[in-house]
């Protein structure tokens, strides 16, 4: 049926064997590896017979601290493949010098380099902020969900399907070779006619579609779930830099998802919006990306102040110094956020005035930043501090950060800037502020509430292992990159011509291989932990003597939270709660309204993900047909109106009993 | 200022010492960029004089309240002082009032836009000093420098008198790239359809790297050039050569050129076509075919 | 940990100390359907500021091609707008309907909404339609990229708005003017006369403004 070459055309838009990479080794075998490695994860679902299970709690879930939980695991599956290309880059240009050409031809380098800077922004630090914002701010306000549960799976399914998207394109035709942010004209249809544009426009649109949904969501909940007394200056730190973060979040995706639909059309229909020709403005893309993409760094900076607040409070054993002046600092961030976006293009040729006013503003985020620098020092002062895991990352973190900031405030002074702007510099710096701040932040988190989650602490040897690896692997990785920053050597080169260069290469590839060792210690440690999860059980639900919210409950927590709604009196609550010595309830229990599991939210999100995929090889009759499913199937969903149930005081009571007797058992 | 002079060496020092590298932006040849690296030891070190207490404060709290340290105060409710918080935003608003004195300053003086006002620390430009232009255009993926008042025009080699001041007019061809020099001048976007301007001076002779310093494609990596500093005598005689090259760069060698192509050996051209660079930069010379409508429109100012 | 779980550390009678610590009596947060809805359309807004804002840097850049002064039929859209500021109207009389418990009255009025919404957006294509035909088509200039953009994302959200108000309808008609609907209908209503605001902003910033020489 399919010989009909315009029928062919309509189904198969573009797509055909030659889209199959099977000309290049490093692909295919990597598709080998993941083709095994996937049928293993298929055969032992099916062997332990684990299918119901997985549908039924974890993909159809509601529970936002299972959704947490999934987000984390996508962030860290994603973080290997985000790795993967770094050492891939970072190999390539230790060895591509005079007559070597390396192992990558820049067709396959230029690829990695992009898809490396999309991976890491969108679907390894967004999923683990979202992640960690999505377990723990219910918890920290005594909520028993977020306010939309089901947007909530929906959100989470969009991100995922738009990491398949990105994950797809490395086995079936390729990905975008213009940069992670994929300014036209380069971008555009007639540099870049192939398909590796449209994946990166669809993946984006599709995750950046759940991670506006979940902003959302998570304004909405803060602000109108917070149990009774909790009024917003009393709120934990983290939730505060959660609400900040989510309102960036709502004020800054619409803007990025305008800009790829714009450059879409550009590309699709021929419109002239990023053109060189018939009136389009390339620069207007620059400046719009910039003014979702700028906000989009502090929504990831931020959530991770708020890890850092919560850890030195309690690892120091003291209240948080300035807890006034760390909430004013995070809103003043919020909002300068939005003023600074063209310190990305000082040098595309805006008057000095222009230049000027962006460098100072730029200058003046890091006065708050400062503050908050100042307030966990001074938390540690006169403290007792306790050198557990979280605690060696929030300390790696400042000295680390400190260095990242001092460099970023130098490249907002544009005479500065025209002199490092694009080169190894930058790359250092926001690899600086991005690992020394934010990965360093959800390493913490993690570890943090690790125990929370799953019952159990994690060991701390491989913990340690990971962070010194880490640690010195980054100084290893990134200082030599200042160095040849200032050698004025650029970034995103394949090859390069000085040989005088290669040794800084050398140390920097060193460096990332440190960093390897220290990501494999992570999995050991999660390994390790897991096996050994008896001695490391956390029976308390408080393994670190807390002061939030979310350490009064059990570990894990019950699905409903909290058998009863706390009253809040003190912006440490659980330290309050255990100063005037609370007693656990131990009767009275009532049934718990709570929200019911959904697959509509999976089935959604895969509707849109073979749109987006038709769309992308011009499939014109699948991406019809799939459109019209995903709106029925919208349509559809809104007529089930048996969303919720109760959880029967019975159910509470065993549950709340069980835990009476695991405390009792270990005073 | 010599003591900023002393004390950039000392900052420099363990990096030099490694491997006696060539740190071009610090130590440059022409003077704008001499002023562009000296404001990049200037704004390190005014963020110094809060960064490195504060690290040591760092190691000494955490050393000093560790959990081990009985004697050391522990005061588990003390979390306000009002002087300590005026003095933690005080101190970095006073680091950067100074610093964002020093930007508003610099940004106005350094404006690429702007004609130079002195060719290096203690001359001024002499008043009439006629500076030389050069019109460069990015293309995919080499360098193409069109020299008006000397008639040539040069891929993928630029030169220029020392202590001449120098006028870029930059435009590209079809994607975005940046023209940098490290050791002459901080970069400039060169964008199609769209001219940037650049003012330099080179003050020493010499051979030095220009680049695309913004990613633009497959060629990008070798997308070099190099730049000659010369004496007015040596100019002269590399204005001759091009001259005595013969070759010409016509509309037809312009499209031909424009194709994309990697690695290109300089080339010489000792005349080129009238308007070529306004041809350019009005997207008048894409070898596309406009509509008869817009390409009168857009193309009225160059005729063919 | 022993005495923050001990049950006979306490001082006050239990009733009094559990009542400091947690509300004893079931607790529902409020909804938050109606901020969510908000906060969306906030952000939705900010798509069309985008697109505005396209509108303001390209609405003169013709590419030799026709200007908005040659194009516009203000006739039409006239007609248009008033098709649309009616049929905010006529949504507002719906939701009296609605406060009144009046189910039929309620989908009437949300008919002859849904009538004049579908007749906005059977104008808008009309027009696009003659645009494209006269060669002024969305690929001819960036002006008319932009203009297209604006205009059509405007009609796209009217062309929702009116699938949704046919399923509400259908959804009325199956269960009532339940609670669930009731909010159903305040955020479709939200959704409507959001559309309307742009419109205003879109009739006289790309139509009275671009039909100006």
């Amino acid at each position: 049926m399919l010989d009909h070459p315009e029928l062919k055309r309509l189904v198969l838009g573009r797509l055909t064997w030659d889209a199959i990479p099977f000309h290049e080794p490093i692909l295919l075998w990597t598709f080998v590896a993941v083709a095994l490695g996937a049928a293993g994860v298929v055969a032992a679902v099916t062997y332990y017979r684990l299918w119901g299970v997985l549908w039924r709690d974890w993909i159809t879930s509601i529970d936002h601290k299972k959704i947490g939980i999934m987000y984390v695991i996508l962030g860290l599956v994603m973080l290997l493949r985000g790795f993967s290309d770094a050492i891939m880059m970072r190999a390539q240009q230790a060895i591509s010098f005079g007559h070597s050409m390396g192992y990558l031809p820049p067709h396959h380098y230029d690829q990695i380099f992009t898809a490396h800077g999309v991976i890491m922004i969108f679907f390894v630090a967004m999923p683990l902020v979202t992640g960690l914002m999505n377990f723990i701010v219910p918890l920290q306000i005594g909520a028993r969900d977020v306010a939309f549960p089901f947007l909530n799976n929906f959100s989470f399914w969009m991100t995922t399907f738009g990491a398949a998207l990105v994950m797809m394109s490395l086995f079936v035709g390729e990905f975008a070779r213009t940069g992670w942010l994929a300014y036209p004209p380069l971008s555009g249809i007639a540099s870049s006619p192939d398909v590796g544009v449209d994946y990166y426009i669809w993946s984006l649109q599709i995750a950046g579609v759940g991670t506006l949904l979940s902003g959302i969501n998570l304004i909405a909940t803060i602000v109108k779930m917070r149990a009774p007394g909790m009024t917003l200056m009393k709120m934990p730190v983290f939730t505060w830099t959660a609400l900040c973060t989510n309102v960036l979040i709502v004020a800054a995706f619409p803007v990025l998802t305008a800009v790829l639909a714009l450059l879409a059309l550009d590309r699709y229909v021929g419109t002239s919006f990023f053109t060189n020709d018939f009136g389009g403005n390339p620069m207007m893309y620059v400046n719009l990306i910039w003014i979702w993409g700028h906000p989009e760094v502090y929504i990831l900076i931020l959530p991770a102040f708020g890890v850092f607040s919560e850890v030195v409070a309690t690892f120091s054993g003291k209240r948080l110094f300035g807890y006034a002046s760390m909430v004013y600092a995070t809103v003043v961030i919020t909002i300068l956020s939005y003023l600074v976006w063209l310190h990305h293009f000082f040098t595309m040729g805006s008057g000095a005035s222009v230049n000027s006013f962006f460098g100072i503003t730029t200058m003046i985020i890091s006065i708050p930043t400062g503050a908050k620098m100042f307030n966990w020092l001074f938390t540690m002062y006169r403290g007792r501090i306790r050198f557990e895991l979280p605690m060696m990352w929030t300390i790696g973190f400042m000295f680390t950060f400190m260095i990242g900031g001092m460099t970023g405030v130098l490249l907002a002074v544009p005479p500065a800037d025209f002199a490092l702007h694009n080169s190894l510099f930058l790359v250092a710096h926001f690899h600086n502020v991005i690992i020394g701040g934010v990965l360093f932040g959800m390493l913490a988190g993690i570890t943090y509430w690790f125990p929370k989650a799953f019952g159990y602490r994690l060991d701390p040897f491989w913990g340690k292992c990971s962070f010194w690896f880490w640690i010195t692997g980054f100084w290893f990785a990134f200082m030599p990159l200042y160095v040849l920053g200032l050698m004025g050597v650029t970034r995103r080169l394949s090859h390069f011509e000085d040989p005088s260069l290669q040794i800084w290469f050398q140390i920097a590839a060193f460096g990332a291989v440190l960093i390897l060792l220290g990501i494999l210690s992570f999995i050991v440690q999660l390994v390790v932990s897991f096996r050994r999860r008896e001695s490391l059980r956390d029976t308390t639900g408080d393994p670190w003597d807390g002061r939030t919210l979310e350490w009064s409950t059990s570990s894990p927590p019950p699905a409903y939270n909290f058998a009863f709604t706390p009253r809040i009196h003190d912006t440490d609550t659980w330290a309050d709660m255990k100063r005037q010595r609370y007693i656990r309830p131990q009767d009275g229990f009532n049934a718990i309204h709570m929200p019911k599991n959904t697959g509509a939210g999976f089935v959604l999100a895969a509707l849109s993900a073979v749109c987006a995929f038709a769309l992308i090889w011009q499939m014109w009759l699948p991406a019809g047909i799939a459109f019209v499913a995903l709106l029925s199937a919208i349509i559809v969903h809104t007529f089930n109106y048996d969303r919720d149930f109760h959880i029967p005081a019975d159910e509470v009571v065993r549950v709340e009993n069980a835990r009476t007797h695991l405390l009792a058992a270990h005073v | 200022m010599p003591s900023l002079k002393n004390f950039r060496g000392l900052l420099l020092l363990p990096a030099a010492l490694l491997t006696g590298c060539d740190l071009v932006l610090l130590n440059p040849s022409g003077a704008v960029a001499a002023q562009q690296g000296h404001l990049i030891v200037v704004a390190t070190v005014l963020m110094l004089l809060i960064v490195v207490p504060v690290m040591g404060l760092i190691v000494l709290f955490a050393w000093r309240y560790r959990n081990s340290n009985s004697r050391a105060t522990y005061a588990p409710d003390w979390d306000h002082s009002t002087q300590l918080e005026l003095l933690i935003w005080a101190a970095p608003l006073l680091i950067i009032i100074a610093l964002g004195a020093v930007t508003w300053i610099s940004t106005h003086t350094l404006d690429p836009y702007r004609p130079l006002q002195r060719l290096d620390a203690r001359r001024p430009v002499a008043a009439g000093t006629q500076p030389l232009t050069v019109e460069v255009v990015a293309l995919d993926w080499k360098w193409l420098f069109i020299y008006p008042e000397q008639g040539i025009a040069v891929v993928n080699d630029l030169a220029a008198p020392v202590d001449v001041p120098i006028t870029f007019k930059i435009t590209a061809s079809s994607v975005m790239n940046s023209f940098f020099i490290p050791t002459l001048a901080g970069q400039i976007y060169a964008m199609p359809g769209m001219q940037t301007e650049l003012h330099a001076v080179m003050n020493h002779p010499g051979d030095y790297d220009g680049f695309s310093a913004n990613y633009s494609g497959a060629g990008f990596s070798g997308m070099r050039f190099k730049f000659h500093g010369m004496s007015a005598g040596d100019f002269a005689g590399w204005v001759q050569k091009a001259k005595a090259d013969g070759k010409v760069l016509g509309r037809a060698d312009y499209l031909q050129l424009q194709q994309p192509s990697e690695r290109e050996p300089v080339r010489r051209y000792a005349t080129v076509a009238t308007g070529l660079y306004d041809a350019i930069l009005n997207r008048c010379a894409t070898g596309n075919e406009l509509t008869p409508g817009i390409r009168d429109h857009q193309c009225s100012t160059t005729p063919n | 940990m022993s005495e923050v779980t001990s049950p006979v550390a306490s001082v006050a009678p239990v009733a009094v100390r559990s009542a400091r610590f947690y509300v004893t009596s079931e607790h529902h947060p409020e909804n938050g359907t109606l901020l969510g809805f908000w906060l969306y359309l906030m952000s939705d807004c900010l798509v069309f500021a985008c697109l505005f804002a396209m509108y303001g840097v390209l609405g003169r850049s013709y590419a030799a091609g026709p200007s908005g002064a040659d194009l516009f039929e203000l006739p039409l859209v006239a007609v248009n707008t008033s098709l649309l500021l009616l049929s905010s109207i006529t949504y507002g009389v719906a939701m009296l309907e609605m406060q009144r418990n009046r189910l039929l009255a309620t989908l009437a009025w949300l008919g002859i909404t849904g009538l004049l919404g579908a007749g906005f957006v059977g104008v808008e294509l009309h027009e696009f339609a003659n645009l494209i035909h006269a060669g002024a088509g969305p690929q001819r200039s960036a002006f008319l990229s932009s203009f297209f953009t604006l205009v059509g994302t405007h009609g796209l959200h009217v062309s929702v708005g009116v699938v949704w108000l046919v399923t509400m309808m259908v959804q009325l008609t199956q269960k009532g003017l339940i609670p669930e609907n009731r909010r159903r209908l305040l955020c479709l209503s939200m959704f409507w006369h959001f559309l309307d605001v742009v419109w205003i902003g879109v009739f006289t910033f790309v139509y009275l403004m671009g039909a100006l020489p």
